[in-house]
Order: structure tokens, then sequence, then C-alpha cells
């Protein structure tokens, strides 16, 4: 009901606050960042943004983060994130038990709202400690799906499978995705798999979870990154060449993966007509896939030209930071408009089993 | 007619399994603890000390690397006198658990106070640690058996915490 209110409140007033993106830093992404802990990834983006800003905590408005507490094995460790950035006298804080790309949903929010001007948005994950396969099944519905504990390969396993049954893409279409994913990560100092492969070599490995392969799937990383986005007034004077976001769209689908298409992402669909893709000159992409095949169904639902480059950065195969990995696609489309030629950018963040949540984040740099 | 068997609950446990990283602040105090030494971090800006180190000042948001040992003798800054059992029965209640404040330090941690009837427990009182014989040492708190009183005059306690004042 209330939601419902939100909605045609939005509907009438149709005249939104300018924000831009003004900061974004990332650490090395790492199979193992060993006996560094949390706080101390968090820690060193925090520092590095805010230098490269100029301004300290103190001129943050409103600061909001994103994490997973099963990550760590430890209740309210996202609490424990907060020692990464000066609390004392006391912040106004906020956390999303999400993909911190919620978290910059949420401040973003905050801006519109006019409580704040400049926000800052950190997302972190070790995953190397846990089991990060299984501890993804607790997203599932917890009485017919968590108990039987599906992994997050598994799933998106099914989901591959069910594209190559019905002809929808093919083994050397989601190979040639693996093979640009490496290729592309050679220009990214951040990332922990690169190379040049033939896509002989990528189809001639052996199958992980059958039709996937490891390299169709998103490797086990930790690390951390943060944001720093502003009122346009205050972005302006914050850097001299601010990513605007000018389009957001979240959308759910059912958590039930037996009760949806796997095949399509109709959430995608709605959002990119929602903000009118179609009509914009999109010249880069970051799409949240992570597993080569997702990005295929997002490249068509999103109705992508073959000329729009899709994960510059390499993308979540070259290295996948859970609970931050959208937030970096939004930072990568942010690092991309820096250059003369980039104007207008995509970027996609996904939660969920098989792209059961996404979120359309578009980018100008005016 | 059998009466309908409702459904009230079932069991779906969770397991994980963790490699837990203490991170550099912790492992460095759990390494002294096993040389019989309190070890905390100064923060650079504040100046205030941590024992235990946590490798950052939430206050400042700055790393805290400069190592501190601090005196195995402290400060009551609060207590309570506990009558529930704790779960691995280590100790029988009723016991008196404390924050305590060691010379040294600006941030109290919690530890058991024994060697004195528990209604003289009281804040301020001066205190220092009882170790465990050296050859149970491991990296633990428990290396430490209790914090025992010190013949001592008690602190006052608006002296005890204009320290978090002026920190």
């Amino acid at each position: 009901m209330s939601l419902i209110l939100i909605l045609i409140l939005f509907g009438i007033n149709t005249k939104m606050r300018k924000v831009g993106v003004v900061g974004y830093e990332q650490t090395p992404m790492l199979r193992d960042a060993g006996a560094q802990n949390e706080v101390e990834l968090i820690m060193s983006v925090v520092h590095k943004v805010l230098k490269n800003l100029n301004i300290t905590q103190r001129d943050i408005d409103f600061t909001c983060s994103g994490s997973c507490d099963y990550l760590q094995g430890v209740s309210f460790a996202f609490v424990d994130g907060l020692n990464a950035v000066s609390a004392v006298p006391p912040i106004k804080e906020s956390h999303v038990e999400m993909d911190a790309a919620w978290a910059l949903y949420e401040a973003w929010l905050k801006i519109q709202s006019g409580q704040a001007e400049i926000a800052l948005v950190y997302g972190f994950g070790k995953s190397s400690p846990g089991e990060i396969r299984e501890i993804l099944s607790l997203q599932l519905d917890p009485y017919y799906m968590s108990p039987l504990w599906p992994d997050s390969v598994s799933i998106a396993a099914l989901q591959a499978r069910l594209l190559l049954e019905k002809g929808i893409v093919t083994e050397e279409e989601m190979a040639c995705v693996v093979q640009e994913s490496r290729r592309n990560a050679l220009n990214n100092p951040n990332a922990q798999l690169s190379g040049d492969f033939s896509l002989d070599d990528l189809i001639s490995e052996p199958y992980f979870v059958s039709p996937l392969k490891k390299h169709d799937c998103s490797p086990i990383t930790d690390g951390a990154s943060v944001m720093v986005i502003a009122s346009e007034e205050k972005a302006k004077e914050l850097h001299k060449c601010p990513a605007y976001i000018n389009g957001f769209d979240h959308r759910i689908e059912t958590g039930q993966i037996g009760m949806r298409d796997l095949t399509i992402s109709t959430s995608v669909e709605i959002s990119a007509k929602e903000l009118n893709l179609d009509s914009k000159n999109i010249q880069v992409a970051e799409l949240h896939a992570p597993f080569s095949h997702q990005q295929l169904i997002l490249k068509k639902a999103l109705n992508l030209s073959d000329n729009v480059v899709i994960n510059q950065s390499g993308g979540p195969l070259a290295g996948n930071i859970v609970m931050t990995a959208g937030l970096d696609r939004i930072g990568a489309i942010f690092q991309q408009l820096q250059f003369n030629s980039i104007h207008c950018g995509l970027a996609h963040a996904t939660s969920g089993p098989c792209l059961q949540q996404n979120m359309l984040v578009l980018l100008e740099d005016s | 007619m059998s009466e309908e068997k409702k459904i009230v609950g079932f069991e779906a446990p969770i397991y994980f399994k963790y490699s837990y990283t203490a991170g550099g602040a912790t492992t460095l105090f759990l390494k002294k603890l096993v040389e019989g030494r309190i070890v905390g971090q100064r923060c650079p800006v504040c100046q205030g000390v941590y024992v235990p180190p946590r490798g950052s000042c939430p206050r400042d948001g700055v790393a805290t690397e400069e190592e501190v040992e601090v005196a195995h003798t402290g400060t009551v800054e609060s207590f309570t006198i506990n009558y529930i059992p704790i779960p691995d029965g280590a100790v029988d209640p009723p016991f008196v658990s404390a924050n305590i404040v060691l010379d040294g330090a600006d941030l109290s941690f919690m530890h058991l106070i024994s060697g004195i009837p528990h209604n003289q427990v009281r804040i301020g009182m001066r205190v220092k640690a009882l170790w465990k014989p050296q050859d149970e040492w491991k990296p633990s708190m428990t290396n430490i058996l209790y914090f025992e009183p010190l013949d001592e005059p008690d602190i006052d306690i608006d002296t005890l915490w204009d320290k978090y004042k002026n920190a």
C-alpha cells in the first residue's frame, strides 16, 4: 500500500534532483586477501577516495554500506565495518544486506529527498573464508529450496542448460563472453583473472558443473569498494567530470526459479523500457552477470547493439567481490566516462538466483 | 475420524565452516598473550590506546599501527554480579564480571573479578591480573584467570571518566 503511494508521489513530482558520481575506488580483487580483515580492506579505499576529493568524513552527510554477515560468519559484522570510517561523533548511517549498488540506491534517495548533499557508499566482502556456493543457498526459499542446499553454481547450471537445449545460446557464444572478459581484464590492474585465450582452448576445458565450465563462473574474490555521490551543485565543486545518474530502475522477479522463464529477463526488459534506453546512445555497458550465459540473457533483454562495449573492466568473470560487484559495475562506467569520447554508459547490478533482481543505472557526462 | 495433525515446525539445520582471519591487530594481541604480555595499539590522531586493539580507531577512521604494551594493573569501571551460569560452565555462579581499564589504556574490556567478597567490589577499585601457570598459556584471554584486588586507594570515578572526555 505504502509502496503504491510512493510510486504515485514520484509520478506526480517528476522533478528529480540531478545526482553525480564523483569518486570511486576499489581494492585489488584477490582470490584470498589473507590476514587483511574487512575493516582494513574498507579503510584503504575510503581513505583514498576522500583524499582524492580533498574532503573528510565530516563533509559526508550520509554513509551507506552493503554487505552480508554470512560471508564473515559473524553476526552484525556490518557494524564492525563502520570502524573503517570516522563514525564518532555519531554520523547518519545505514546498511543494506544487499550488494552495495542497493546502498547506492538508498543514498541516491536520501539526496533526492533533500536530506543529504554528499553521500559515501561502500561495499565489502571476503568470500574466501567461507563456503560461498553453499552460503548463497540461504537466499533461496527457506521451506522448499534451502533445505535441499542447491548451491549457486548448480542453480546457474540449470539456467544455462535451458538456454542451450532451447537453442537460445551456444557453448561457443558462452566461451566468447569469457574470452572477451579475460582480454578486457588485461587492462584492469585490479582484475583477478585475465589473459589471451583461444576459443578452442576455452571450449576444450572440462565441465565443472555441466554445462558450466569453471571459466563460465565468476571467481571467488575478496575485496572492497567505495563510491561518493553528490547533488549536481556539490558534484561540480568536487569533480571536473561527474557521471550523472540520469536513470535508476530496480525490479524484482519471483524467488521461485520454477515459476519464471529463466531464459529471459523480464525485469530487465521492463526497466530498459522505463528508462527509454532505445533512445539513448549507449556506448559502454557493465553487466553484473556472475555467469557467462547470464551476460547473453542481459544483452538481449537490454537490446544492446554489437557496437556497445560490454564489460570493458572484465566484468564479474574477471573478479567478483560478492556484495560490491554490482557497485563495481557503476564504478567502472564512472571511470569509462572520464574519457572524452564516452558520454553515455549503462550499469547493471543483480541479486538473487538466476538474475532474480535487477537494477539499471544510466550514467551520462551531462 | 482422526484429528488432523498440524505441522508446527520442521528442522532445517545450517552448518558452515569458516577459516576465520583475526586480522593484523587481533593476531598481534593474541601472540603477545602467549608471551604473558598485554599489547594494544595507539591511534595516531586522538592518541587513544585501544586494548584489545582492533586495528582501527572508529572515532577517527584511521589505522592504529603503533604497538603499546600496557600494565597488568587497572581500575574497575563498572561491574555486575552474575547469577546465571555461562554455557561452558568454566565459572560457577555467582561470579563478578567487570569492565576494566588497564593502566596505559583508554578503553575498558570485560573480565572476571575474584579474590574478594562480591559485596565489596566497587567502581574505581584497583585490580591486577592473575595469570594461569606459564605452561598453560595459549593465544587466549583465558590466560588471565581473573583480576584480583590491589592494595591501593580507589580512583575517583570522575577522574576515570575525564579520560574519555579528554581523549
